[in-house]
């Protein structure tokens, strides 16, 4: 028997997904459904989604989160997300991550926010194994003290997700589209996102980051190929995903009732 | 047990803090202190750390002390309208902490008669009195026979006990 056969047996199953510059809403959708409705493992990797968009988390609030002017003119999309955690902007340069698993699917591990996050870091710990000086810190995958992931959990009675967006490379002038947040960690210091940031191709290159991670969930779970009919939603279930595009409409009511609006209105 | 649970009640109520932590040897990766969290007289509780206090018509609905250990700082929550219908064993609602949300579940089934609009302001309530200000939901129970199937303080001590332990 191969080793990499010998080393599996005993693993729980995960099916893999491989995408590559699927929408991040198309995405989302799938990521909830397979959640909600599945009760199998499962591993997704998009590599790049086509259009820059905006995803904020779940409690985000536009106003306080984004230049929303800038947003509108430049009709860049602006998604909630169906899970917690802060804002990104991805795009062809993010590389997507993601693991929804049975609670009982790690031996050990207790399906809340912390220990998920720290059993993640232990797959991407494999990853960068003498590549770089990877750290979980406050929540963030940081490189030394720059991050280049944004994190996000959901979590069900018997299940959980866990998803990363990877700033494999980025564009400088996105960047420009997000507010410094109220919640900050510690490490950031007041950084400014460039600053604050790092490109991961300055340390690995891309399907090396893909091929890596992929080898590290091995020595988690035995990987297999889906069939097309499991990543649908079964018959007869009722779901419909909660991750949604705003509309131009809801950014605009955002500015109009803002404390500055309201501010100017008044000294009118 | 009882001498704890009464005076981690009183204590409570003053808004003491009550949680003396203890740390037990588990794997370095997923290692958590061990908390003795409160855990009161007279509510029932789920397994899925929700409790209810039951008090004529109205059954009060909130997550417990432990529950709010383990998920860290509440940043928002999210509740359904006065007027929905629950079910029991199935999510109402989520708490959303450390990057995540939680989803909370009823432990019983009925009509949501009101809902704790503190919330939306101050979610921290669920951390600092997950008990009393930090209640989420008033529930008119449809079938008041599913209370007797959840589990009492003593059982619910135990259990928690015996899930970090197995962790």
């Amino acid at each position: 028997m191969a080793l990499s056969q010998t080393r599996s047996i005993g693993l729980p199953l995960i099916n893999l997904i491989r995408l590559k510059g699927e929408s991040i809403l198309h995405q989302l959708h799938l990521e909830e459904m397979l959640l909600r409705t599945s009760s199998d493992n499962w591993c997704i990797i998009n590599d790049g989604t086509i259009d820059p968009t905006i995803v904020m988390g779940v409690s985000g609030k536009p106003v306080e989160l984004l230049e929303i002017e800038s947003v509108l003119r430049d009709e860049i999309p602006v998604i909630r997300r169906f899970t917690g955690g802060g804002t990104v902007i991805v795009d062809q340069g993010t590389i997507f991550v993601t693991f929804i698993c049975n609670k009982d699917a790690v031996p050990g591990l207790q399906s809340y926010p912390r220990p998920i996050m720290s059993w993640s870091s232990l797959i991407y710990k494999n990853v960068f194994q003498g590549i770089g000086d990877f750290s979980l810190r406050e929540n963030d995958y940081v490189l030394g003290n720059h991050k280049f992931g944004g994190n996000a959990q959901s979590i069900t009675k018997a299940r959980w997700i866990h998803h990363t967006s990877f700033l494999w490379d980025y564009e400088i002038s996105n960047m420009a589209y997000l507010k410094l947040p109220k919640r900050i960690p510690d490490y950031r210091q007041a950084r400014d996102h460039l600053e604050f940031i790092c490109r991961m191709k300055d340390y690995i290159p891309r399907s090396s980051f893909i091929d890596r991670t992929i080898h590290a969930v091995g020595s988690h779970f035995r990987l297999r190929s889906p069939e097309p009919e499991a990543i649908q939603t079964p018959l007869g279930t009722k779901f419909e995903p909660s991750s949604r595009i705003l509309r131009k409409q809801d950014l605009e009511e955002a500015i109009m009732k803002s404390p500055m609006a309201n501010h100017v209105a008044q000294s009118l | 047990m009882a001498l704890r649970m009464w005076a981690s009640s009183t204590a409570n109520a003053l808004k003491l803090s009550t949680n003396p932590k203890s740390s037990l040897l588990v794997s370095p990766a997923f290692s958590l202190s061990r908390c003795f969290s409160t855990v009161l007289e007279g509510f029932k509780y789920a397994s899925s750390h929700e409790w209810v206090k039951h008090e004529g018509s109205v059954a009060t609905i909130g997550i417990t002390d432990h529950a709010q250990d383990h998920l860290g700082e509440v940043v928002f929550v999210e509740l359904p309208e006065a007027g929905k219908s629950v079910t029991g064993g199935d999510s109402f609602g989520a708490v959303e902490s450390v990057k995540a949300t939680s989803d909370v579940n009823s432990p019983i089934s009925g009509e949501v008669i009101e809902v704790n609009s503190k919330l939306s302001e101050t979610p921290g309530l669920i951390n600092s009195s997950p008990y009393e200000d930090g209640w989420m939901i008033k529930v008119k129970p449809s079938n008041p026979s599913e209370l007797e199937s959840l589990l009492g303080p003593k059982e619910y001590t135990k259990f928690c006990e015996e899930e970090d332990a197995s962790h």
